[in-house]
């Protein structure tokens, strides 16, 4: 399957429809690579003419603006900005809830506006138009899923039903973790914590949220968030429940019960 | 002699609502003390977050059997105001139960549903100081409260107990002196909840009785003018303050941060010099270091906070053991915008003391162990952003002082560097589609 970057489009003298933003955990991080994939494989799969940017995407500067360095998130978004509008870019799509919160809101005030979706809500779309087609019987079908609500696609920008109804269509039974929704407890990655050690304290965050997603009795947890797989992936482990239960992102349980 | 009453009570009433003004003019003065924060956009959707949020307490239903509690206290203590207009005239005129001729029965309905009232708000603030100091939550029990701020929640509901008892008291004392008909004692009908206490009162004489209903009324009503200048000084604050608090309130998603348009510009001039105007001068500072630096809504904020903990009891770093509480983060703010204010009543202006909000105050420990999760902006009754506060001071932490942790300065040279948090070879970014083409 070829992936085509912007300058290879517009060399090509094409449009995307959409284009990905993949972010650096999706580019880097090994885990999230596999969440990438999967993402791009469903857009390929429904026929979905998409583009990333590829060498010329960089941070959106979100974890540089929680920890405080505004100059170094103002540096990232003008470089952006700038790359986007170039392209003259309309709609993105970005499997990051720190990358579409940063796009969709604090961008525009600096000069780049796009519309701006988060992956689990166009997966739902293109369930709802019947597009994205799941096997009869698939692999989660009957089973229990509990859904870990993202802080910066929740709370932060109030999405909370998309993903459930693209979960929904797995046929599978969600059941909610204690807190959830706009009372979701955090992974514990935000504001840049994700990138140094925890502040003195008595339990780490993510093995917290991972005690109350066990608590359900799930065999699988589903995020929508890279950094929140990782952090939960690593509490589980921390329970030594890695055999028992998995943490897998929306699009890797669409990828994996499609048609 | 005959007027003595009258020119008491109008010196009571104007001596506490002056004291009321002048503390409230000075609130007023701490808040502006903030940054200019435009916030007057789209007054239909303020309107609404202040009936809904305010007026509503639709926050407060997050839990609703503890929000119908504090909705019978709430909704008990304004309604009853409506009486307290009554007492103030009858104060001022002499006379007694003023309304009575002009509503003729409709009084009595009025004066039991009062009355009703005051019973449940006396059996709600009992529950409430159960949770408080018998039950022993744990938002109630936590450090964070330790001294004047728990004393100062348990006075309140104690003088609410107080103020209504003293209520039905009054009424109790005034039925039996109707039923002997003594003068200036109009006769109503039976008032229901005060009626069931009139066998205690039987065996006084009307002399004693009328000294009861008296002391009961003055208490009554000295115990409101008091309790009115304690609310400047109290969590209590906030049945005043939730309302402004709710209308201002912002309206963009909670994830959007405020942006600073002074780095803003910096980076432009940086990246295009020709845009820089001749005139153009650094920002004085960056972040906030004390409360002369946040927005004159985030002081706002720090007087409306009721301390009821729920946003520290839905926060991921002090469920941890974490030092970091929003709920101290706004008392913090308080207490400093406080000792500023009484710097200011002391010199006319601020005079230097030396002190900061941020180290003073609010401890870098505290600030590190945010996720900007938003939970405490969620739980918030009144519409407090913490989060805003704690990100102005990370802006200076780091801008003004440089204190980061080494991690993060790594990160930050990473991002800077190699265009993302980790230190990767930005030629490897789409590795993964290179993959999925083999």
């Amino acid at each position: 399957m070829k992936i085509n970057t912007m300058a290879e489009m517009m060399a090509a003298g094409e449009t995307p429809e959409v284009l990905f933003w993949v972010g650096c955990a999706g580019s880097f991080d090994q885990r999230a690579q596999k969440i990438t994939k999967a993402f791009a494989t469903i857009l390929d799969k429904v026929g979905v003419k998409f583009a990333i940017l590829g060498k010329e995407e960089a941070c959106t500067g979100d974890p540089a603006r929680r920890a405080g360095n505004e100059f170094l998130f103002q540096m990232m978004a003008y470089q952006n900005i700038q790359v986007l509008n170039g392209y003259g870019i309309k709609k993105i799509v970005t499997t990051c809830p720190h990358c579409f919160n940063t796009l969709k809101n604090e961008y525009p005030e600096l000069g780049g506006t796009y519309d701006v979706v988060h992956h689990t809500t166009l997966l739902q779309q293109l369930i709802d138009e019947g597009k994205i087609k799941l096997k009869e019987g698939g692999e989660f079908k009957g089973k229990k899923i509990s859904y870990h609500d993202s802080c910066y696609l929740g709370r932060a920008n109030d999405i909370y039903e998309a993903p459930r109804k693209v979960l929904e269509a797995l046929d599978a039974e969600l059941v909610e973790i204690k807190r959830c929704k706009s009372n979701g407890l955090c992974c514990g990655a935000g504001g840049a914590q994700m990138f140094k050690e925890d502040e003195p304290g008595n339990k780490r965050i993510n093995i917290e949220r991972a005690d109350e997603a066990l608590e359900t009795g799930a065999g699988f947890i589903a995020s929508a968030c890279p950094f929140c797989n990782t952090m939960i992936t690593d509490g589980i482990k921390n329970r030594e429940k890695e055999n028992e239960v998995a943490v897998l992102d929306v699009a890797e349980m669409i990828a994996a019960s499609m048609q | 002699m005959h007027y003595i009453p009258q020119i008491g009570f109008l010196i009571l009433a104007v001596a506490g609502s002056f004291l009321f003004a002048r503390k409230a003019g000075e609130i007023k003065r701490n808040i502006l003390l903030g940054k200019k924060e435009d916030l007057s956009n789209d007054p239909g959707k303020r309107w609404n977050n202040l009936i809904l949020l305010a007026l509503g307490q639709k926050k407060m239903f997050k839990n609703p059997l503890v929000a119908l509690l504090h909705l019978v206290v709430y909704a008990g203590f304004i309604i009853i105001n409506i009486e307290v207009l009554e007492i103030v005239l009858d104060g001022v005129l002499g006379t007694h139960r003023l309304f009575l001729p002009v509503l003729g029965s409709a009084y009595t309905w009025l004066i039991i549903f009062f009355e009703f009232l005051a019973v449940a708000v006396i059996v709600v603030c009992a529950i409430f100081l159960i949770r408080r100091n018998l039950i022993r939550l744990k938002r109630f029990i936590s450090k964070d409260l330790n001294g004047w701020p728990r004393s100062d929640a348990n006075y309140i509901l104690f003088t609410e107990i107080v103020l209504m008892s003293l209520f039905v008291l009054m009424n109790a004392a005034d039925q039996v002196l109707q039923s002997r008909g003594a003068a200036h004692y109009p006769a109503t009908r039976a008032f229901f909840f005060s009626d069931m206490l009139t066998p205690l009162f039987n065996g006084f004489s009307d002399g004693t009785l009328t000294g009861m209903e008296r002391s009961a009324w003055w208490l009554h009503i000295i115990g409101i003018f008091l309790f009115l200048n304690y609310l400047p000084y109290s969590k209590h604050l906030h049945i005043i303050l939730a309302f402004p608090n709710a209308y201002f309130a912002r309206l963009e998603p909670q994830g959007k941060l405020k942006n600073m348009p002074a780095v803003q510009n910096e980076v432009l001039y940086a990246m295009q010099p020709e845009l820089t105007p001749a005139d153009a001068a650094p920002p004085a500072s960056f972040g906030a270091k004390d409360v002369f630096d946040l927005s004159w809504k985030n002081l706002l904020d720090a007087y409306s906070c009721t301390e009821c903990g729920r946003c520290t009891a839905s926060c991921p770093a002090n469920l941890t053991g974490k030092l970091l509480s929003p709920r101290k983060i706004m008392m913090s703010t308080r207490d400093r915008l406080e000792e500023v204010g009484r710097n200011i009543n002391l010199n006319k202006t601020f005079q230097d003391d030396g002190k900061s909000l941020l180290h003073h105050y609010i401890s870098v420990e505290e600030l590190r162990a945010c996720t900007t999760c938003n939970a405490c902006v969620e739980a918030c009754p009144v519409s407090i952003a913490p989060l805003d506060i704690i990100m102005e001071l990370r802006r200076s932490l780091i801008m003004e002082e440089s204190n980061a942790p080494q991690e993060w300065n790594g990160t930050f040279s990473n991002i800077e560097n190699n265009f993302a948090p980790w230190k990767f070879s930005p030629d490897e970014r789409d590795k993964w589609a290179t993959e999925m083409a083999s």
